[in-house]
């Protein structure tokens, strides 16, 4: 089932996605990858003009370049791996009140129980389709903190539409990750 | 060689943008044997959506264009030293073009100076033969599917695999239920059973330069890529890792000799996001004609 979802989202939008559902979102979405994670779990304060109450952090370090007018231009933006963020997310999700995580392969324990807890989802991206997802990136409000922590690792504020990802992590308490492991597992065990 | 570095630059230009026709073809099976309405579908989809874009743009099919690999067949007067400096150039030229991101760390300082060039980059291979021909392919290899690489020792008690095929089959299949939802599937393996622990991982790359839908002349190596490619197809783990039939696009397997105190099987594994290429020269560095 296809869900569209807009940020700034509630939480009652959330408690209605299922593991498996596919959505289109729109909106606003902010990068965020190791440093920004590093920085906000230590303490750190968002930027002015960061509002993360309702929304959605995509780990992600897009390849960004200036056209002629001086506009910042989105040329490739494809999910980066999510674990790296485990030790982080939970604490940061609820702190800033985010409701959704974009990222790729998926996070573990501690990330599902904030998603139920907080009520919040895990969005899986598609690996690997930066021309498909640039796309999808209309147009790039505002960067923060691109001095201290460089391009790819800085807070890109994107706006996106109709961007495609799978729940694969919801705020039930169900992930796709540890439910393909276990069936997978069985089956290899199977054929050994 | 005065049409070498441009040569090069569209070799690289065309890895990057443009996935071989036997990858393509591979993921389209792929789309058809997925059911309608699946995650796995709707992932297949936007993955061949993103080849088509690619190749029209003629921009990186993934931001992350890897590490350059290219493998040169020459004749024996070719002057390698100059080869090299020219293929250094092209890489240089065709980060410029945007064909590469800046992929290119100093592992000790961690400074990207942003010319892909440095101590392995790129990673040249030479072989001679005794024929004219100029052949030079490239590789392209991203750094998540590079992670989920595998290189066992047998035998190994764990996963009760001795030293003969049917231990090979089983680390091989343990790999690619490890790197489940990691390395962008589906996948695509390079195996060598046998070598030293670089040699190896060197020839289990190699096997990357195989046609995907070519067969394997040794029968008992053809069996055990096809039995694997079953197999890895029937655990359900699906593009992503959400689920489906579509596991692993192809499966290729080399043997070199190992020394009787040692069996290592390596496992390469290479994401959809499969980027290779080749072309044949002539005389004065000219693409004559295109291997895939
Ligand atoms: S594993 Fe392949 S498709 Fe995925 S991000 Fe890396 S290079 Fe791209």
């Amino acid at each position: 089932m296809t869900h569209h979802l807009t940020s700034p989202i509630s939480e009652e939008a959330i408690r209605g996605l299922k593991v498996g559902d596919q959505v289109l979102i729109s909106g606003v979405v902010f990068t965020g990858r190791d440093a920004v994670h590093k920085y906000l779990h230590e303490g750190g304060e968002l930027p002015d003009g960061v509002n993360l109450e309702g929304g959605i952090i995509y780990h992600c370090g897009p390849v960004v370049l200036k056209d002629e007018n001086g506009e910042w231009k989105v040329v490739a933006a494809g999910p980066t791996t999510s674990i790296r963020e485990e030790p982080y997310q939970g604490g940061i999700m609820k702190q800033f009140g985010l409701r959704g995580v974009i990222g790729k392969g998926g996070m573990a324990d501690k990330t599902l129980a904030a998603c139920k807890d907080h009520g919040a989802v895990y969005l899986h991206a598609i690996g690997g389709a930066a021309q498909v997802l640039a796309e999808c990136i209309v147009r790039v409000r505002d960067v923060y903190m691109l001095e201290e922590f460089g391009s790819p690792e800085a807070i890109w504020e994107l706006e996106v539409h109709e961007f495609p990802a799978v729940v694969t992590m919801d705020s039930h308490g169900e992930s796709l990750h540890k439910d393909v492991h276990a069936m997978s597992e069985e089956a290899l065990a199977d054929r050994r | 060689m005065r049409g070498l570095r441009e040569s090069l630059t569209e070799l690289i230009r065309r890895t990057s943008a443009e996935i071989p026709d036997d990858v393509q073809r591979g993921i389209l099976h792929g789309l058809e044997q997925e059911k309608e309405g699946t995650i796995a579908k709707s992932a297949l989809e936007i993955i061949e959506k993103n080849i088509e874009l690619a190749r029209r743009k003629s921009q990186p099919l993934c931001q992350d264009t890897g590490s350059i690999l290219f493998y040169v067949d020459c004749p024996v007067g070719l002057n390698q030293v100059e080869f090299e400096a020219e293929a250094r150039e092209a890489v240089l030229a065709a980060t410029k073009l945007g064909y590469l991101r800046q992929n290119s760390v100093d592992s000790i300082t961690g400074k990207n100076d942003g010319t892909n060039l440095g101590p392995g980059s790129p990673n040249m291979h030479f072989h001679q033969h005794s024929t004219d021909e100029i052949n030079v392919r490239l590789m392209l290899k991203g750094g998540g599917c590079e992670n989920v690489g595998a290189q066992f020792s047998l035998p190994n008690t764990a996963l009760k695999a001795n030293r003969d095929l049917d231990g090979c089959r089983k680390v091989i299949l343990e790999a690619v239920h490890q790197a489940q939802g990691k390395g962008c599937g589906p996948g695509i393996l390079g195996v060598c059973i046998g070598g030293d622990r670089a040699s190896g991982y060197e020839f289990s790359k190699r096997e990357f330069l195989r046609k995907l839908d070519d067969r394997n002349p040794d029968p008992k190596l053809d069996e055990l890529e096809q039995d694997i490619l079953k197999t890895a197809n029937e655990l359900g783990i699906g593009p992503m890792g959400f689920g489906g039939k579509t596991t692993l696009l192809g499966v290729k397997i080399g043997a070199a000799n190992r020394v009787p105190a040692s069996y290592f099987v390596s496992i390469s594994y290479m994401c959809w996001a499969f980027r290779r290429h080749g072309a044949s020269l002539a005389q004065d560095g000219t693409i004559s004609d295109w291997l895939y």
